[in-house]
């Protein structure tokens, strides 16, 4: 199946730490991939690397056929916004309403759009997320479970063909990170995206994943499904699962 | 162990400077590339000037008055009272006018660009605009410099003018004098030399009391402690900047106009 993120030998340093050793991966169309780790592992920098927040030292990424590290600004952007991204506190706009925040990315990049579309695209994104009525709210005044969903409808605005989660369910009680999991499983059924999910949260993991990949030492340590490796007997791997 | 410690204080010194620069260029390129953020610099434009000008207008009238009322025992001890319009005209159009009001603005506008840019930078929002594809640069500080760049000059002058109100009054308090008294012998002590400059430099004030703010935000680091830091680092940038481009700017217009 044709990858739609490719990652190659990537290596990326912090002064003297070596985050990223000579990571590879491929996210396939239509996959839902997990990348775990412990905390300070570099699990966020590797996404921060694939939509080029961060640029690596080394290596090599293709996302949606593009060379990212080869594209002047004009045209990562044009990738960019076929790419969605959950930042793991939200990273709403504290400044404007829900709907502002929505708003905000279509009206540079739409311009010719009526303000009536626009109201109508804002609305089906955030019923989507089960959030209408909060359009007219504050971030502040949104607790943390609605600040990742308005993060997503924000997202599926653009109708992305891949999203990346930064720990999507981090910092959430049990019952709204459940949400949040099945919210990732609804938005790809409807979408048909394909997912990069960063976390820790093997619940989410479970529900949301068909492949993991668990970085160890700034170098990907195994990888398979959750049946694979919920059997394997490996201390380190069996240290996820309890 | 000190000269090491010097050492990197001026490595660190010198980074922070061609930051700066970097920066600058940045920012500057970010000023003829569309889109043009015009509803962005509005409402900057109004939390900057407006928000500002109750402050800024308090301070210079307080300042024409103090400076009057402490310039004038000395004046009159000299027998020369009648100097004092224009005394206070020229100190306050070449001087005080526009450095305290560079000032307070570094004070209230800096830091608060460097807090808010800080807070935007920890909690992503920074990020976030750029894997949208909104330049930050663009939307966030090109709009916080330019009206910066704009209004403090603005400021500056309304400063002048209410400063020269309060020293107005406070002559008013010892001896009766005509406003169009105090004007025409204000302006008559003024010469060309002494407002273009003073005004030019207003702008370069305003340019880097919101290109400092916006750098020390922009860089911030780690954490909500970073956040206050960088607010800090701001004034004390800023203030700084303030006083060096004062003192070139003086040593400019009186080379220029042979003083």
């Amino acid at each position: 199946m044709e990858p739609v993120i490719e990652v190659r030998h990537l290596v990326k340093t912090f002064r003297t730490t070596r985050v990223l050793d000579d990571i590879s991966l491929k996210l396939e169309k239509g996959m839902n991939m997990a990348i775990l780790g412990k905390s300070g592992v570099g699990k966020s920098v590797l996404a921060k690397c694939i939509v080029r927040l961060i640029d690596p030292d080394e290596g090599e990424i293709r996302v949606l056929g593009q060379n990212m590290l080869e594209l002047d600004a004009m045209e990562l952007d044009e990738v960019r916004k076929r790419i969605g991204y959950i930042f793991q506190g939200g990273a709403l706009y504290d400044s404007m309403t829900v709907q502002e925040n929505l708003e905000f990315q279509v009206r540079r990049t739409k311009e010719e759009m009526s303000q009536a579309d626009l109201d109508a695209l804002v609305e089906e994104s955030l019923r989507n997320v089960g959030l209408l009525e909060a359009i007219h709210k504050m971030p502040a005044e949104l607790s943390g479970g609605m600040k990742k969903r308005v993060a997503v409808a924000r997202t599926l605005i653009f109708k992305p063909e891949i999203i990346v989660y930064d720990e999507p369910t981090t910092g959430l009680d049990p019952v709204t990170a459940g949400e949040i999991s099945e919210l990732i499983l609804n938005v790809q059924e409807k979408y048909n995206t394909s997912s990069l999910i960063i976390t820790h949260d093997m619940k989410c993991v479970k529900m949301t994943a068909n492949h993991l990949k668990i970085i160890a030492n700034g170098r990907f340590y195994t990888q398979g499904s959750w049946a694979d490796l919920y059997q394997s007997t490996d201390p380190e791997i069996r240290g996820y699962f309890h | 162990m000190k000269i090491l410690r010097t050492n990197e204080s001026l490595n660190n010194f010198f980074s922070e400077i061609g930051g700066l620069v970097l920066f600058a260029r940045n920012v500057g390129q970010q000023f003829f590339r569309a889109p043009f953020e015009y509803r962005e610099l509005v409402k900057q434009g109004y939390f900057i000037g407006v928000k500002t000008l109750p402050l800024v207008a308090i301070t210079a009238f307080i300042m024409g008055m103090v400076l009057t009322l402490q310039s004038r025992p000395v004046l009159m001890d000299f027998g020369a009272g009648a100097l004092l319009p224009g005394m206070v005209s020229v100190s306050f159009i070449r001087e005080i006018g526009p450095v305290i009001t560079a000032l307070l603005c570094a004070g209230k506008i800096s830091s608060g660009i460097g807090a808010e840019l800080g807070a935007m930078k920890v909690t992503e929002q920074l990020d976030a605009m750029e894997v949208s594809g909104t330049k930050p640069l663009n939307f966030v500080v090109a709009t916080r410099v330019i009206a910066t760049t704009c209004l403090v000059p603005i400021l500056a002058f309304i400063a002048d003018a209410i400063g020269m109100l309060g020293s107005y009054l406070s002559i008013n308090m010892y001896e009766p004098m005509s406003v169009v008294l105090f004007f025409s012998q204000a302006f008559d002590s003024l010469r060309f030399y002494d407002i273009i400059p003073a005004t030019i430099k207003t702008f370069f004030f305003g340019f880097f009391i919101g290109l400092i703010g916006s750098y020390k935000g922009y860089t911030t680091g780690q954490g909500t402690e970073a956040v206050g830091m960088s607010a800090n680092a701001a004034v004390v940038s800023s203030s700084l900047a303030i006083f060096l481009i004062d003192l070139i700017a003086v040593q400019l217009s009186n080379l220029i106009y042979g003083i």
